[in-house]
């Protein structure tokens, strides 16, 4: 058997704290959360004391973080829709039809233009700016669905279980979420 | 015949479950003639593609780090629990 080199909780986060930080900022987008879901992660290393080396350190632990993340996620979506619920009478569960993107005969109200690709490295530089934007203004529980399904792709079935809602109500949200999205990207970034 | 706000539905959720196939046959057919819902089912494919390159990019930005405030934050904490 191969002796296997003992680290320390701080040496583990002094050699991985920054790759944890960048992997859960990806994905909470708020420095706070982010810092604060590293530090539940070195706790559960703490109170965990079995690192069996099949798999690398990194790997170990970002699984610990990626399960912090999610429940953070999924907080986020049950809180939010409480308070929407209660002083919000556009919530959106209640009202799945989006009227604004559509003519009443269901046509576009205003036809999706056709995007530029980003060229060379500032523009994609630009072009990532921009969709970091869009992701910041898009409502807290669309953002958090939006990353559950299209970021760590779970399971349509699993994230409504976990959120306890119904896969029409999932299905709303997602599209909201990337009509929205779409949208902002098309005013902010296909008229340069 | 589907309008483009079905279509439009009916494309976002063909990313999150298996369409059944008269939804196939319908929104096919609509694509056929409507290149702006076309146009639409590309781009949030694109969409989504985009946000997964943007998240590995963070991650791989070493520019990025935990503030020092961050590190001794936390380095307390595990201390704490530790003695």
């Amino acid at each position: 058997m191969i002796a296997m080199h003992i680290q320390t909780t701080s040496d583990l986060l002094a050699e991985h704290g920054d790759y944890l930080y960048r992997f859960a900022l990806a994905r909470l987008r708020d420095p706070h959360q982010a810092e604060d879901v590293v530090q539940e992660t070195m706790l559960a290393v703490l109170q965990s004391n079995s690192f069996i080396g099949q798999s690398s350190p990194r790997t170990w632990l970002t699984g610990i973080l990626k399960h912090k993340i999610i429940d953070v996620l999924r907080k986020q979506l049950r809180e939010v829709s409480l308070d929407e619920s209660a002083d919000n009478r556009h919530h959106f569960l209640e009202q799945p039809e989006m009227d604004e993107f559509f003519a009443d005969d269901g046509h576009w109200a205003e036809k999706p233009q056709a995007w530029g690709k980003p060229d060379g490295e500032l523009e994609q530089k630009q072009f990532f700016g921009v969709l970091q934007k869009c992701m910041e203004k898009l409502p807290k529980k669309l953002a958090a669905i939006f990353t559950l399904r299209d970021i760590e792709e779970e399971e349509n079935e699993k994230i409504c279980k976990d959120l306890q809602i119904s896969a029409t109500n999932a299905w709303v949200m997602l599209y909201r979420a990337r009509m929205t999205l779409r949208k902002c990207l098309e005013l902010n970034w296909m008229g340069r | 015949m589907l309008t483009c706000k079905q279509a439009s539905q009916l494309l976002s959720q063909s990313l999150d479950r298996p369409l059944t196939r008269g939804e196939r046959f319908g929104l096919r057919f609509h694509l056929l003639i409507c290149r702006f819902c076309k146009r639409f089912g590309q781009q949030i494919v694109g969409l989504r593609n985009a946000i997964r390159e943007q998240v590995k990019l963070i991650e791989q930005n070493e520019e990025i780090k935990l503030s020092k405030d961050a590190i001794k934050r936390i380095t307390q904490t595990i201390n704490l629990i530790n003695h």
